[in-house]
């Protein structure tokens, strides 16, 4: 008997294919907004998940400056130096401590030049970030002691000059220095904030301090902590060389602050959420606004087959088997409407994943529940038009014209 | 089963009223009624005279305000909804004036449709529905939909529907209302032959004499109440 009602649902549904497409676009847009809406946002959190461990594991960054300025706001504090990272190395909570300073430059070689990211810093940041060189070698030590000419190059930056050739044992020109490229960088791809890691170029902090930007300013310090090391207990030691070390006396702020990369990717996947929750409301909505057509369309079907009813109703159907039947009616209807709108919804995801670069996730949970909630949608707003066709007296539906 | 000869409906001092108090309006105004099994009955009477109330109430539409009905003996005065649908469904059949089939639903279709609520399987409704539209003289038409048959034709779709189901009784509420006068004659004698060679029990209302002059026995409702009621004479002679 169930079966017959779906199968008398369906052509009842195909009879009028059309309006029937009509009533349910409601239900296949709010499913396919909310599918989409998770997919993407289950995507680009994995995204975040994924850059955030490119960044390293454990890693703290260090900058001068109280924390929770603003940009463009300015201190007076003053800026790293390069013993203060050779200091925090030699602390047992600390595995390597990498000095920063960066600067934007083109780089040029023959007739191709690239306008990138120079960071001065030492292999020891390669260590903290997990940043492994394909091709030659990373700096030695006496290089980076005196500052040579030399430099590793991230892929981007390799394609714009080199093309697909070997790029190392070439020479580069970097302002008016020409460097020597040892080592290219494995490709990263993009970070967190969509910015291409792979274009950079990382050289001897000392050979930027001297030959290009002329000071001895560090801009910040990234640690990477000793394995076992708790978070918190690598910032209190850190924090207290660097109070002593700038000497900031007791019950004064620091003037320096330390963020941990954990902290960072907590925060962004936040706010992932808190986005995705909101465009799941609005889909919620839209879901509702969709039962509320069905509802609609229902009960103008059942004023129309008024005389349907009748027939049903003399021929022997009871109350309860007209209900069912324009109950079920309703949900395959809604179920068809959520069906579509999964598909659409993961086409949507799907295509978005492509542009956006982030990982197509689609989650088989979500699409149950998809198919569920919209069985739901049917059973709630087909419940009314059902009932007020079960209730249709005999007599008056034979009659009604 | 009740044997041929013995009443099958039978009503005692049935009122139906509407409304209430100043105004009350009564459509049967104390009906007293007996209906034989194998009986092909003709009702007539003005509009308002109350026999299409009466058939509602013999057909289990309707319910009378007071009085006894008995079916196959059996009070069902009282039934409530449900339970009046199955009788609907298990001992009667209609048929209408304006037809009443289901657009768009094929010939065989609407003739299967009391046997899905009988619970048959596919094969069993589809082999039923064929029988009776042959029946009703309708073969190689199973497929047809009512847009692309004749009046007279749609109304043998409605008897075959009415026959599928094996009723004891078939109610015809004017089924000649709507077609010309050689198309009626055809309904009237596929009405008579059911009841004399299936033994099937018709009540048909009517409000053409010659459509009546089919029937074994008039019976005549004026104000609510049963104002004759005569055997007719010999159909033979009608023919």
């Amino acid at each position: 008997m169930i079966w017959e009602t779906v199968r008398l649902a369906l052509q009842a549904i195909l009879r009028n294919a059309l309006r029937s497409f009509l009533t349910v676009l409601g239900v296949v847009i709010g499913v396919a907004a909310v599918i989409a809406m998770v997919t993407i946002g289950q995507g680009s959190s994995d995204q975040v998940t994924a850059s955030v461990e490119s960044l390293g594991t454990n890693v703290l960054i260090l900058r001068p400056g109280r924390a929770m300025m603003g940009p463009g706001v300015r201190d007076d504090a003053p800026e790293f130096r390069l013993a203060d990272a050779e200091a925090m190395s030699t602390l047992s909570v600390v595995a390597a401590a990498a000095p920063v300073a960066s600067s934007t430059l083109t780089a040029v070689y023959g007739n191709a030049n690239a306008t990138t990211l120079v960071t001065g810093t030492g292999a020891s940041y390669l260590d903290v970030l997990n940043w492994p060189v394909v091709r030659g070698r990373s700096f030695a030590d006496a290089e980076e002691r005196s500052g040579a000419a030399v430099c590793l190059i991230g892929e981007t930056v390799r394609q714009k000059l080199f093309g697909n050739t070997d790029p190392t044992g070439e020479a580069i020109r970097l302002k008016s220095v020409s460097c020597e490229v040892v080592g290219l960088l494995q490709a990263k791809g993009a970070s967190t904030f969509g910015q291409d890691q792979d274009d950079t170029i990382i050289v001897p902090i000392r050979m930027l301090q001297r030959r290009v930007t002329g000071t001895t300013d560090v801009s910040s310090i990234r640690v990477a902590l000793a394995p076992g090391v708790t978070t918190a207990r690598g910032i209190r030691e850190i924090e207290a060389l660097m109070r002593e070390r700038r000497r900031i006396g007791i019950g004064e702020d620091d003037d320096f602050s330390v963020t941990d990369m954990a902290e960072i990717s907590s925060m962004l996947t936040g706010i992932n959420n808190v986005l995705a929750g909101l465009l799941s409301a609005v889909a919620a909505v839209s879901l509702l606004v969709g039962g509320i057509g069905i509802m609609n369309i229902m009960l103008v079907s059942v004023t129309e087959r008024t005389r349907e009813i009748g027939i049903r109703l003399a021929v022997g159907a009871q109350a309860r088997q007209v209900m069912m039947q324009f109950l079920i009616e309703a949900v395959v209807l809604s179920l068809i409407g959520g069906l579509i709108g999964i598909l659409l919804g993961l086409a949507l995801a799907y295509v978005a994943a492509q542009l956006m670069a982030i990982p197509f996730a689609p989650s088989l949970p979500v699409v149950l529940l998809a198919f569920i909630f919209s069985a739901f949608v049917g059973v709630v707003f087909g419940y009314f038009p059902a009932r007020s066709a079960a209730r249709l007296d005999p007599i008056e539906a034979l009659r009604y014209q | 089963m009740a044997a041929a000869g013995e009443p099958i409906i039978e009503f005692r001092g049935i009122r139906r009223t509407y409304g209430s108090g100043e105004a009350e309006v009564r459509a049967l105004d104390g009906v007293d009624l007996t209906i034989r099994r194998g009986e092909f009955v003709a009702i007539m009477g003005p509009s308002g005279s109350g026999k299409s109330t009466a058939m509602n109430i013999i057909g289990f539409l309707d319910r009378p305000t007071t009085g006894t009905y008995l079916f196959e003996g059996k009070d069902v005065s009282a039934l409530n909804r449900d339970q009046r649908a199955l009788i609907r469904r298990h001992y009667l059949g209609f048929v209408f004036q304006g037809f009443n089939l289901l657009a768009r639903t094929s010939a065989l279709e609407n003739v299967e449709l009391p046997l899905i609520y009988k619970g048959l399987g596919r094969a069993e409704r589809s082999a039923l529905a064929a029988e009776a539209l042959a029946k009703v003289g309708l073969q190689g038409r199973e497929h047809h939909d009512p847009s692309e048959l004749s009046g007279g034709q749609q109304q043998r779709v409605a008897i075959a529907r009415a026959l599928a189901g094996d009723p004891v009784v078939i109610l015809a509420d004017e089924p000649t209302g709507n077609l010309d006068t050689t198309r009626s004659r055809e309904i009237m004698e596929l009405l008579v032959r059911l009841n004399r060679e299936d033994g099937i029990t018709i009540v048909m209302v009517t409000h053409e004499e010659d459509m009546a002059a089919h029937a074994g026995r008039l019976v005549t409702f004026i104000d609510g109440r049963v104002a004759s009621d005569r055997a007719m004479p010999a159909r033979e002679a009608a023919q």
